[in-house]
């Protein structure tokens, strides 16, 4: 038995964006490029002591789009790579963002996200730009978003985030937000030697053989880094198995089914959510990120005032886990979705549900929702 | 075989034959002779290909990478030494080099160049310079001269051009150099003196685009425009002995710094020591 385990694991205070560089470091991130914004800027700084501590590299980039520019570019080079920004500069990220869905280039990219649109409230929280990390880059594409709503969980999400872009070869959005980047919280870390590091798949054909862009069986074609013998081309243009740029129906098609394919059949892996209550349920809440801490305390006090109430907490939002809402609304009358915004993963939940069965509960004041407003949105519906 | 046969190989050894030809550039164009200087370069280098790395943003000279045989990256416009700043961190040990056109390079990657040459990061950028938006169809750039028409200025441009080698002086690069697709020995020499150095090093490479800014000015066919070139430029040297508005007509080549100054990832190597220091 070592020391540590008979002293037992000791609780550090901590806050959502140190957890995040924290978990960061656990998933094996060696390069970490960034652009100081608020809430996000503490990843940065503690990035900025942490990683060459573990022999790997941090910049400060001149822009948003530099960060994530080098992001890709140290990823291609075979580290995993990260940049954390908020609202702002997540707009400034998106062309690059679908530069690396497009190349499949494995990235994460954390929004720790505040009150918008433009300016804004800095130092507010927000969900505003949960459209934002769908949609956000023109074109079609898949996209992974996770949303954590707390610091352990906020350290086991980006862990997962970067195991995710490695296994499947897309960027990884976290959808941090201010109170959960800010938020101190008592927080034991797992052993390192526990944590899952998903490794880049390599390959094992020789070079003249290698097409980093293949139909593969899994879906998801090895990608060697830059350096190591394999030498190919990446490019931003619709392009072959071999990266070189196409016109043809007959390779563009069966790319763009594929970047759909390796997230949808690996969809059991990569939703993330935590249910509760929800086979007696005649109410559901579903919620996410910091509104998830309210709507937890207002289900709680329902529950207690005798109300059937069943709880959804998604930790992955997008891909949108269709097929668990829709499950878990079947038989129930009601389902209240509380967001700090007008109305967005909302707009999910009703293309699933009967919407005249969704009350929206929402706030885009740069204040959170209160335990009480959700409370009320339950207890309405009950009457 | 003849040195010159030998010579005519070279570029066989280096571009990829497995699909991508024809290339995509107008005939009599100077960005494929950038491309030979640069084949050249790393030839006369001994450099292994595994260890070399071309990176381009947007436009015409954008897509040069994907002819050669080396880890090319065709990456978003202005963005290619962001990219590269990432690939050189993570494998300092390769040479990275990134070909931009005028517009890419010093508008919508204007920022990036600037910060690269201020960070002094070990990259070589090969600015192709042909004065206008190319592919676009001749829109006018940071680099179009005072008073010439271009798509977008019809009744003439009004901006100053932006002088890139001086730009890139001034900002901090270790190596600046200025050459033309003309003098194609000095070109192939600067971007050889450009790879080898430490530091961040620029090389332009002043071209011309007949087909679009070059017809819409009446300036000529490529040859007419390759001849402007010839006799239209001249050394450092030369220039030191002319007035500031006889330089103004002219071309100036030649190296304009190469210096020594710390490179970033060596010091960052130094960062990690002494964080590693201070953690033990």
């Amino acid at each position: 038995m070592t020391a540590s385990q008979t002293a037992g694991p000791t609780a550090r205070l901590m806050q959502g964006d140190q957890a995040c560089a924290e978990g960061a470091i656990a998933a094996g991130c060696r390069f970490f490029a960034g652009y100081p914004i608020t809430p996000a800027t503490e990843i940065a700084e503690v990035l900025a002591r942490r990683l060459p501590q573990v022999g790997g590299k941090f910049i400060q980039m001149e822009d948003e789009i530099a960060s994530i520019a080098a992001v890709i570019g140290a990823s291609v080079g075979g580290a995993k790579a990260m940049t954390a920004t908020s609202g702002p500069g997540f707009s400034l990220m998106q062309e690059n963002i679908g530069y690396a869905a497009m190349a499949e280039i494995p990235c994460v990219i954390v929004d720790v996200q505040r009150l918008g649109p433009s300016t804004g409230r800095p130092t507010s929280p927000s969900q505003g730009d949960v459209m934002q990390a769908r949609w956000g880059t023109h074109g079609d594409h898949p996209i992974i978003a996770l949303s954590p709503s707390s610091v352990r969980e906020t350290f086991d999400l980006t862990v997962q985030a970067f195991n995710f872009a490695e296994r499947y070869r897309t960027p990884v959005i976290l959808l941090m937000d201010e109170v959960i980047g800010h938020m101190r919280e008592p927080i034991v870390f797992p052993d390192p030697e526990t944590v899952e590091q998903v490794k880049r798949p390599g390959t094992t054909v020789p070079p003249e053989w290698y097409k980093p862009f293949e139909n593969f069986p899994s879906d998801v074609s090895p990608l060697v880094p830059f350096g190591e013998g394999y030498r190919y081309h990446i490019t931003g243009l619709h392009h072959d198995e071999r990266g070189y740029p196409t016109n043809r129906l007959d390779e563009i098609r069966p790319w763009l089914e594929r970047i759909f394919r390796k997230i949808d059949r690996s969809i059991s892996d990569i939703l993330l959510y935590d249910k509760d209550g929800i086979e007696d349920a005649e109410t559901l809440v579903i919620a996410y990120g910091a509104t998830a801490r309210s709507a937890r305390y207002a289900v709680d006090v329902a529950r207690e005032h005798g109300r059937k109430v069943g709880f959804l907490k998604l930790k992955t939002i997008w891909p949108f886990p269709d097929e668990v809402v829709e499950h878990a609304a079947a038989r129930l009358h009601r389902v209240v979705v509380p967001e700090m915004n007008l109305g967005q993963l909302a707009l999910e939940v009703e293309r699933i549900v009967d919407r005249h069965k969704v009350r929206r509960v929402n706030r885009a004041d740069g204040e959170m929702i209160q335990p009480a407003e959700i409370l009320t949105a339950i207890e309405e519906w009950a009457r | 075989m003849s040195k010159q046969q030998r010579e005519s190989r070279v570029h066989e050894r280096y571009l990829r034959h497995s699909k991508k030809f024809p290339n995509v550039w107008c005939a009599g164009c100077g960005i494929g002779i950038v491309l030979g200087a640069i084949i050249r370069a790393v030839d006369r280098l001994q450099l292994d290909k595994n260890d070399v790395a071309l990176l381009s943003g947007i436009g015409c000279t954008g897509r040069m990478p994907v002819y050669v045989d080396f880890n090319t990256m065709h990456t978003t416009h202005g963005r290619a030494l962001a990219f590269a700043t990432g690939l050189k961190m993570v494998r300092p040990e390769m040479k990275v080099i990134t070909v931009m056109g005028d517009g890419d390079a010093l508008a919508i990657g204007g920022n990036h160049f600037i910060h690269a040459a201020r960070r002094n990061i070990g990259l070589t950028a090969i600015v192709v310079n042909n004065l206008t938006y190319g592919m676009t169809g001749g829109q006018y750039s940071p680099t179009t001269p005072i008073g010439a028409q271009a798509a977008t200025a019809p009744y003439g441009h009004i901006e100053q051009p932006f002088p890139i080698a001086e730009l890139a002086v001034i900002a901090g690069a270790a190596f600046v150099a200025r050459s033309t697709v003309y003098h194609v020995q000095e070109l192939e020499k600067y971007i050889a003196q450009a790879i080898t150095k430490q530091g961040f090093a620029v090389v332009e490479a002043v071209s011309y685009c007949h087909t679009t800014l070059g017809r819409i000015n009446r300036w000529g066919t490529a040859p007419d425009m390759m001849r402007r070139l010839k006799e239209q430029s001249v050394s450092l040297r030369q220039a030191e002995k002319m007035s500031e508005e006889e330089k103004r007509e002219q071309v100036v080549r030649g190296v304009f710094v190469d210096r020594d100054i710390p490179e970033y990832t060596q010091l960052y190597d130094q960062i990690i020591e002494r964080a590693q220091g201070e953690a033990s």
